[in-house]
């Protein structure tokens, strides 16, 4: 490369077409650099033409210096044009060369969950709460007095061994007086006695029957209880209430039916059964829960007046509700407490 | 539970033709008889009458001898069958199977090759068509009943014996004693259907007329029950001269095994057939085995009696007993437990001729303390304690007499006794308006009464205030209250008028903070990789053992069940663990990995000895007892604190193609407590402890504000991690949710956000090893003062570059002031201190 001269518009002229030419052919950017040490550094043709600028006569430097000038400006913006081009090009490629399989396994949590009858308790405990309930509660080993008497059966009422009765031991030989509660019922009177009136609650939890473990049985399960005590209560606020829980939990075309029953502690009792779409053998009606008018013997022993007040009150099995919904076909998935049982339900039934 | 024959319910309401018990079963669910199932007879298939043509005796090589015959089936040929049984003979109208039958038990019929011959068929016994138990032989119709001018060979024998038709099990609830008959069921269908009924229990003029000279039965109760007599009526009736062989007839035999009874003798056949088929309990005494009077009375301390059944029974000085007065000893001897089961001694044997029939009516209350107590759920017992018609005593004999006279030959003197006079039924003063009041349809006062009155009630005229007197028919002694007749309304007139209407209830609040606090508690922990269970709370000693509770630990202290399932499991817990351990050990042994347990649940605490211990006082519920009552029961049940626990095993960090995960330690544990607890809004101190199930020097006390232990995390004892075959190392927490609960709870104060910058200053520091370092982070955070945002330890560090039983501890500060930039003076008299600080409390020198 021989050093043009700064006048020599047709040298200089090559000198620009050469590098640009250089510059378009650098195929990365270190070859870019070397190109444009090449045609832009200090030993380049150009640099040298610029220095020649400073011999000349003045009439000419002001002609020569615009040539070169120009010249250099252009290769400048040349240069980094290729060099945008080329950095982007070379971005792409490491996001390229980055790339990983994103289909492996991503399990880097363990995998936990809810029960599913827990999370089937909150979900009914939501749908009374949204009518203004409340969630009232009580103790699981209970008194006998709250458990049969306070509702309603007596001593020796055939009502009371219609239940398999978990009795505590007392140490001695007089009886304890004290049992697993065998219902969520208990619950009605110890609210009556503890809230003031006009009450509205739900009360769900675990109880206890001398059931041995099976498939269909289970020595411990769970009920929800319902009571309402207010004035002017009456068997059809029984049934809208039955009616909208039904279909909270089984959709809007969910049916009911209440067929007469015997609870001590309603009069008139119901049973309440459930238009099963789904049932074994074909849709029919299946049992859900029993249900009534709290019986006034109930509402007295709360020191309640039946004059006053009425009320109704039901429970029905969560068990029974889960397995329905979900089909379980057996009790003993629910309570042996197998993690593979559990995750497969989402976080929210 | 109660059995029902559907063509036998045509004997008291007028069925369709062709009624089947599905059919049954819709329309009494209407009136509450629940449907528990439908039975249809086992036997399918060619079961034909045949009558025996020739019967030739092959004894056999075996000392057998087999029977050789032949018999009409009503086909152009006669069939050959063998046959082992002796007792019937050449003419004989029999049972046949041909070949294609079905008999119980899946037992299919085909002609075989046996004995030398084809027996193409069998003839059946009573036994083998599932008619009854009685091993006699082949059924031989004209023996059973039958009248030979009746059959035909080949007609269908399954029609005949009544083998064809559908029995509807229902369901009767404990208020319903009326339906464990045919009279009741009945009644119910017809107001189910309005089909008509005729009451075929009602006593007409005969069954009214006084009676005298029959047999000496005094009513002697001297202890009645709450001042109820323990039976107030007992009718007897003799009956001479009964055929002890005569066999009850077979639509009668049929009937009975249909209601799951077994068909015995005439005498036993017949009482039992009128209990079915009218509710009321009948016992026939052999009359030479009776010594008159008879006496009802309670028990006598120490007495002793031989049921039917063969036990011998010491009894209860409250069970009530019948008994006669042999050698002139008044009631010395007992011959039954009054309505529950006779006596052994006065059996009707196979050879009685002479009957004395007893039909009587107990206290409810009596009978059923007797059946519970002796665990005796009789027939008889089962209709006592529900309530038997005070009516019907005398209409029951009356047609048990009609059918031993017409089957057996008997004869029935011409005197009898009925003594006692049973109570009244109630009369109820009632509002007509009562009912729609609560069932919420608009019933008129004229439907109320129709109702009531269809029901068997009678119903005065209205008093000027509207109210009537309803007394109630004898058959229902359940109806003593209005809310009772209210159910009657409502059900006569059906459940489905009832319109649905949901009650605005009164405003509430919403969930409690406890209910909310459990809610995230749980959630927390399932986000957190841990699945939650629900154990059972029944325990035995040998959890505590396994968890390696010290034999004073107070949590073995455990309630104790009086009737447990399992009898090794006797315990309430006392703790989640103990159950909670075991449902770990379970998933294991199925094969399940790195799992992780939690359970939120009551625990059982011991009887406290300021409560008096473990007895609640039982008051008879319908008044409220009073507050001290009231505090007594409750103050007896023992407390039963929530509690929160969590075993972690295996893998706390899944291993995967990124690597090996991370094992569980003592650490996860713990700052899982500790997640608990502030979701609960309590903050807890960590303190080293030594507290089974966990390893003694990975344990950590968990403690509220005011110092009070309200739990334990870290890892498990190796011991206990054997015990249970866990995988080494894993761990566990468990909290008091309840005393978290008390602890937090208040709103938080909020902090002001400072926007100025941040100055970090890290300090090292060389303590003593035996420092916990939550005391020195402690010290730290105290020192640093106000400004101090956030202190934490960053780096543990025990090695060559400190002294030997020392450690380093790293702190990072992030410190703020909430009003200015801090300058680089402040952070240095922040740094002095600190320093100066755990020098003093630790003799820690800042390491350079």
């Amino acid at each position: 490369m021989s050093t043009p001269s700064p006048l020599d518009t047709d040298a200089v002229r090559t000198a620009v077409a050469e590098a640009l030419a250089a510059f378009a052919a650098a195929p990365d950017l270190a070859a870019l650099k070397q190109a444009r040490t090449a045609h832009l550094g200090d030993k380049s043709p150009l640099a040298l033409a610029n220095r020649a600028i400073g011999a000349l006569d003045p009439a000419d430097k002001a002609v020569a210096g615009r040539t070169v000038g120009q010249a250099r400006q252009q290769l400048g913006q040349a240069f980094a044009q290729r060099s945008a081009v080329l950095e982007a090009e070379r971005d792409a490629r490491v996001l390229v060369d980055e790339t990983v399989d994103v289909t492996l396994p991503a399990q880097r949590r363990p995998v936990g969950a809810r029960h599913p009858l827990e999370t089937l308790s909150q979900r009914i405990a939501d749908v009374f709460v949204a009518m203004g309930w409340e969630i009232a509660e009580g103790p699981e080993l209970e008194a006998e007095w709250f458990n049969f008497d306070a509702l309603n059966f007596g001593q020796d009422h055939p009502a009371r061994g219609m239940q398999d009765t978990f009795f505590v031991d007392s140490g001695t030989d007089a009886p304890s007086g004290l049992v697993l509660r065998t219902h969520t019922s208990p619950v009605q009177a110890r609210v009556l006695l503890d809230r003031p009136l006009p009450v509205y609650v739900a009360c769900p939890g675990k109880v206890f029957r001398t059931d041995a473990l099976d498939a269909t049985h289970t020595p411990v399960f769970h009920q929800v209880e319902g009571l309402a005590v207010d004035r002017g209560l009456t068997m059809a606020h029984l049934r809208g209430t039955l009616d909208h829980f039904a279909r909270a939990m089984f959709g809007p075309q969910a049916r009911t039916r209440l067929r007469p029953s015997f609870f001590p502690f309603t009069e008139p009792s119901a049973e309440m059964d459930l238009w099963f779409p789904q049932k074994k053998g074909g849709p029919g009606w299946i049992e859900w829960g029993g249900c009534g008018m709290v019986n006034p013997a109930v509402l007295r022993s709360a020191g309640v007046d039946p004059e006053v007040y009425s009320g109704f009150a039901f429970g029905m099995g969560i068990e029974r509700t889960l397995m329905l919904r979900h089909g379980i076909a057996d009790m003993r998935d629910m309570v042996e407490g197998d993690v593979r049982f559990s995750t497969q339900f989402q976080a929210v039934i | 539970m109660v059995l029902v024959p559907v063509a036998w319910l045509g004997d008291h309401v007028q069925i369709p033709e062709g009624l089947t018990a599905e059919r049954l079963a819709a329309d009494l669910v209407r009136v509450g008889l629940e449907e528990e199932a439908i039975h249809t007879g086992e036997v399918t298939g060619p079961v034909v009458v045949g009558r025996v043509l020739d019967v030739t005796p092959e004894p056999q090589k075996n000392g057998k001898t087999i029977n050789w015959c032949h018999v009409d089936v009503g086909e152009d040929a006669p069939r050959g069958i063998v046959c082992g049984a002796h007792n019937f003979d050449a003419g004989d109208w029999v049972v046949v199977a041909l070949p294609g039958a079905v008999l119980p038990g899946g037992f299919e019929i085909a002609a075989r090759k046996t004995y030398g011959h084809v027996s193409d068929g069998m003839i059946a016994s009573v036994r083998e068509l599932g008619i009854g138990d009685d091993h006699s032989g082949i059924l031989v119709l004209t023996r059973t009943g039958f009248d030979a001018a009746d059959l035909v060979a080949g007609a269908d024998a399954l029609a005949l014996l009544g083998l064809d038709e559908q029995v509807l099990e229902i369901n009767v609830t404990p208020d319903r004693g009326y339906c464990f008959s045919m009279r009741g069921v009945a009644r119910e269908y017809a107001h189910a259907t309005g089909a008509a009924f005729t009451d075929r229990g009602l006593p007409g003029p005969a069954e009214q007329a006084p009676v005298s000279g029959g047999f000496g039965v005094e009513l002697a109760d001297q202890a009645p029950i709450d001042r109820v007599p323990g039976c107030d009526r007992f009718v007897a009736q003799i009956v001479r001269g009964v055929d002890a062989a005569a066999p009850s007839p077979a639509w009668m035999q049929r009937r009975l095994v249909q209601a799951g009874m077994r068909p015995i003798s005439l005498a036993v056949d017949v009482t039992n057939y009128v209990m079915l088929d009218l509710g009321q309990p009948i016992h026939a005494y052999d009359l030479a085995a009776l010594a008159e009077p008879i006496v009802v009375r309670r028990a006598r301390p120490a007495e002793h009696l031989v049921t039917l059944d063969g036990q011998d029974r010491a009894l209860h000085v409250e069970d009530l007993l019948i008994t006669d007065s042999p050698d002139g000893q008044r009631g010395a001897r007992g011959i039954g437990l009054a309505g529950v089961m006779g006596g052994l001694e006065s059996e009707t044997a196979e050879a009685t001729a002479d009957l004395l029939i007893e039909a009587a009516h107990f206290d409810p209350v009596s009978i059923a303390r007797t059946a519970r107590r002796h665990r005796l759920s009789s027939e008889a017992a089962k209709r006592f304690e529900r309530g038997v018609d005070t009516h019907l005593q005398r209409v029951a004999v009356a047609r048990v007499v009609e059918l031993l006279t017409r089957y057996g030959g008997g004869v029935a003197d011409e005197t009898a006794t009925d003594v006692g006079t049973p109570a009244a039924p109630a009369t109820v003063t009632f509002s007509p308006q009562v009912p729609a009041r609560l069932v919420g349809v608009p019933y008129t006062d004229a439907q109320v009464s129709q109702t009531l009155e269809a029901i068997g009630c009678q119903v005065s005229q209205p008093a000027p205030d509207g109210r009537v007197q309803v007394t109630a028919p004898t058959w229902r002694p359940d109806l003593t209250a209005p809310e009772d007749l209210v159910e009657e309304v409502a059900r006569i007139r059906g459940y489905d008028e009832i319109p649905s209407v949901v009650p605005a209830a009164a405003p509430g609040t919403g969930l409690t903070r406890s209910q909310r606090v459990r809610r995230a508690v749980a959630d927390a922990l399932a986000a957190d990789g841990l699945v939650e269970v629900l154990s059972y709370p029944f325990v035995g000693p040998d959890a505590f053992d396994a968890m390696g509770l010290e034999a004073d630990d107070p949590r073995r202290n455990a309630v104790r069940l009086a009737n447990p399932l399992v009898d090794t499991q006797p315990l309430m817990r006392t703790n989640l663990l103990a159950t909670l351990l075991d449902t770990t050990r379970r998933n294991i042994g199925r094969g399940n990995v790195d799992i992780a347990l939690f359970e939120l649940g009551l625990v059982t605490a011991p009887a406290s000895e300021s409560t008096g211990g473990l007895v609640a006082p039982v008051r008879v519920g319908g008044t409220r007892p009073d507050d001290a009552t009231l505090g007594t029961i409750r103050g007896a049940v023992p407390d039963q604190p929530r509690h929160v626990a969590a075993v972690l095993t295996g893998r706390r960090a899944p291993s995967g193609w990124w690597g090996p995960g991370r094992e569980v330690e003592a650490g996860d544990a713990i700052a899982a407590a500790l997640h608990v607890a502030s979701i609960a809004g309590a903050e807890l101190t960590l303190q080293a402890a030594a507290t089974a199930p966990w390893h003694p020097g990975r344990c950590a006390a968990l403690r509220i504000a005011d110092g009070q232990v309200v739990g334990h995390a870290g890892e498990l004892h190796p011991n206990v991690v054997t015990t249970f075959d866990l995988p080494a190392r894993s761990a566990a927490f468990e909290l008091d949710l309840d005393a978290l609960l008390a602890a937090g709870g208040d709103p938080v104060q909020a902090r002001p956000v400072s926007s100025f910058p941040v100055a970090k200053e890290d300090l090292a520091f060389v303590v003593d090893a035996s420092v916990p370092a939550a005391q020195v982070a402690a010290a730290v955070r105290e020192a640093a003062g106000e400004w101090a945002e956030d202190v934490r330890l960053f780096d543990v560090y025990t090695g060559v570059q400190v002294p030997g039983g020392t450690r380093s501890l790293a702190f990072a500060l992030r410190l703020r002031a909430p009003d200015r930039t801090l300058t680089a003076e402040d952070t240095a008299s922040v740094r002095r201190q600190v320093v100066s600080a755990l020098a003093t409390r630790f003799g820690a020198t800042l390491r350079t």
